[in-house]
Order: C-alpha cells, then sequence, then structure tokens
C-alpha cells in the first residue's frame, strides 16, 4: 500500500467511524437524512432533511464512493449525488429493497408512472445493516465470495 | 523572507472540511529536507538556504559532492535546491525541516515540472479551434490556417502560436490554500492540482502575493525544534 492509499484508508476509518451505512444497490428506494446548515456564523445551526427515492448508480472506490437518488418532486424528476461517506450525511435509511438487472438505471428518465415501477426484491434479510467497509472487514468478506462462487 | 521546502508530489484525493463540504487536495511528502549549505553576505554576497531531500547512495555521487555533503555532515541527497531567503531567515547547517513549516490555512506557491506532452498541434497546445468539419475542407481539418499577412509585413511575427513541444516546463502554480498539515507523516495538503507525476519533486514556498499568517514558525519549522518542545511538554 502506498502513502497515498495509506492516507485515504485513514480518512475512510475516520469518515465512517461510528456509522452505519445500509448494504444498498441501485433500485433500492433510500432515505437519505442530509444535515443543512441554516445562517452563519453565531445563529448557525443545522437541522435534518429527508430526501428520499430510488438509487440509480453508485460509483467511485474507497473514500471517493458516491451513490445518486431519483426522486419526482412535485411532478419534476429531481436527482442527487451524494459523497457516501460526507459528513453531511446523518444517516442513510433503507425503504424498500427493489430487483433491477441493471448497474446503473438511467432508463428511469425516460419513463414516468407504471413503467417506471421496480419491483420488490426478496430474501438475502440477514444482510441488512453491515458497517462501512474497513481493510478488515473488506478482507474478511472476499474469501466468502469466493466460497459462493465454488 | 522564508526558505521553501522540497516536497514530493504523492497524488491527489479528497477531503471533507468541518462543514462537510469536500475540497480536492493533493498531497505532497516532506521527508528528510536538510540544509546543505548557507550562503551568507560576507561570504558569497547574498543570503539563501540550499537544501536537499530525497536518499542518494553515495555510490552514485561524484566525489565534490560526497565532499559537499560531508562538510553539511548530511546523508547524499536526490534532489538540491537553493532558495534565497532574508538574513533574519537563515538556519544552521544541517537542521532538517518539518513538515509544520507550513501552516493550516496559509497560502503557498508550488513549482515543479509539467507533465510532458510531446510534439503537439495548435489544437492541443493553444486551443485553437481548427477549420470546420465540411464546406470543401480537406486534410486540413487540424492545421492553425492563417499565421500572418500579405507582401506587408512579408514575414510570420514572432512568438506566432504554432505547433511543437507541449508540456515537460517549469511552471509555478501561486496561492494553493494549505488544508491540513501532518507533521509526524510530513505531509503537507493542499487545495487543487500540482504539476508533475506522482513521485515528481516539487518546491513549496510562501506565497508571494498573500500576507503569511503570524503563527507561522520563524525562522523556519525545524524538526529538532518541534521535538524539543514536545520533550519538554
Amino acid at each position: 500500500m502506498n502513502e497515498l492509499e495509506k492516507f485515504e484508508q485513514e480518512q475512510l476509518s475516520k469518515l465512517s467511524g461510528g456509522k452505519k451505512i445500509p448494504e444498498f444497490q441501485p433500485g433500492d428506494t433510500l432515505r437519505v437524512n442530509v444535515k443543512i446548515q441554516e445562517g452563519t456564523g453565531e445563529e448557525a445551526r443545522t437541522r435534518i432533511q429527508a430526501y428520499e427515492g430510488v438509487c440509480i448508480a453508485r460509483g467511485g472506490k474507497g473514500v471517493n464512493q458516491n451513490f445518486t437518488v431519483r426522486k419526482i418532486s412535485y411532478g419534476e424528476g429531481v436527482e442527487r449525488v451524494f459523497p457516501l461517506f460526507s459528513p453531511a450525511i446523518d444517516s442513510i435509511e433503507m425503504v424498500r429493497r427493489g430487483s433491477v438487472r441493471r448497474a446503473k438505471l438511467y432508463y428511469l428518465r425516460d419513463r414516468s408512472g407504471k413503467s417506471a415501477r421496480i419491483t420488490e426484491r426478496e430474501g438475502n434479510e440477514g444482510a441488512d445493516v453491515v458497517e462501512a467497509p474497513t481493510e478488515k472487514s473488506a478482507a474478511a468478506a472476499k474469501p466468502e465470495k469466493k466460497a459462493a462462487n465454488a | 523572507m522564508r526558505t521553501g521546502l522540497i516536497a514530493q508530489k504523492l497524488g491527489m484525493t479528497r477531503v471533507f472540511d468541518a462543514n462537510g463540504k469536500h475540497v480536492p487536495v493533493t498531497l505532497l511528502k516532506v521527508d528528510g529536507c536538510q540544509v546543505i549549505s548557507v550562503q551568507t553576505k560576507e561570504k558569497n554576497g547574498y543570503t539563501a538556504l540550499q537544501l536537499g531531500a530525497g536518499a542518494k547512495k553515495a555510490k552514485s555521487c561524484t566525489k565534490p559532492e560526497r565532499g559537499h555533503f560531508a562538510k553539511a555532515k548530511v546523508e547524499p541527497k536526490l534532489k538540491v535546491v537553493e532558495f534565497r531567503v532574508s538574513e533574519d531567515s537563515l538556519v544552521e547547517q544541517g537542521a532538517e525541516f518539518s513538515a509544520a513549516h507550513f501552516v493550516v490555512g496559509q497560502y503557498v506557491d508550488v513549482s515543479g515540472v509539467t507533465l510532458g506532452k510531446g510534439y503537439q498541434g495548435v489544437m492541443k497546445r493553444w486551443n485553437f479551434a481548427g477549420l470546420v468539419a465540411t464546406h470543401g475542407v480537406s486534410v486540413s481539418h487540424r492545421s492553425p490556417g492563417s499565421v500572418g499577412q500579405r507582401q506587408s509585413p512579408g514575414r510570420v511575427f514572432k512568438n506566432k502560436k504554432m505547433a511543437g513541444h507541449m508540456g515537460d516546463a517549469n511552471r509555478t502554480i501561486p496561492n494553493l490554500r494549505v488544508v491540513e498539515v501532518h507533521p509526524e507523516q510530513g505531509l503537507i495538503l493542499v487545495e487543487g492540482a500540482v504539476p508533475g507525476f506522482k513521485g515528481s519533486w516539487l518546491t513549496v514556498r510562501d506565497a508571494v502575493k498573500k500576507q503569511l499568517p503570524k503563527d507561522a514558525p520563524k525562522p523556519a519549522g525545524l524538526k529538532a525544534k518541534a521535538q524539543a518542545e514536545a520533550a519538554q511538554a
């Protein structure tokens, strides 16, 4: 591991420390609780606003991971890209699991109403909440995958 | 005027500031940056510090080089740079600098050699528009077009932007903000990009066009000094 990777690993463990990030994938409906700062200086205070929609894409690696959440707000499609480990994210809640066959659901942009539905995914209930991947857990997860493939 | 430091570019990443805002940063490594010789007014007619950084094998040094490093009692260095400093910022020979030479929030100028791009046409090198894709243009879609007038002046003006070698030139990026400093690891995080490839040598100095913060260590941020202070406390 070079020094840049080492630094990123430190950042990752610092940012994800104590936070529970659910294991989610594109197609899942999420509620992202975003911290919003109001006012400046002494009057500044933060409140939490929920942003709920369908996760249509995940990208990046390590600290640079991000995910896109799409929702229809007052009839208008809105998409927000969140850095996964952003301190501005208070928490992420899983609302509904969706079953899809694509990694990026950009086709939802051209659809509305009935054709934009996503069927619910079933099973795999045990792995509901996992902590953010640290170096150790990533290493531990690898052999499991291999076993599953075999 | 304080001295600058020699640093190595490690690469870019991101950090989040206190407000949760994302900041793109470049990691600079200061490691084994020592004073090799001191140029004084009496001896040399000007004041400067010659710094060295990076390990070099003794067998790949020339004899004069070996003598020069031996005089300062430092390990042979790969990269040697001289920084002009004011008389009150001189530091004794052999002293080692810490990354804490720079303080969080201050601005720095970073110089280095840019990535070499080789021989490039005018569209890439100077952002010319080129010629149109249709209307009878053939073969010369990426050409510069006209380079001058007619019989008067009858020549191409000097400094006319043309195709040629691009990159691999010394460039200074001014006014980069220092986002974080980690003296134990020798890391300086500056906001934004700096010239060169990962692992390339850079010089980092206080920004010429910005005021130096009052809490910046003077005459310089030295390792021995920081250790002594830690021992006292």
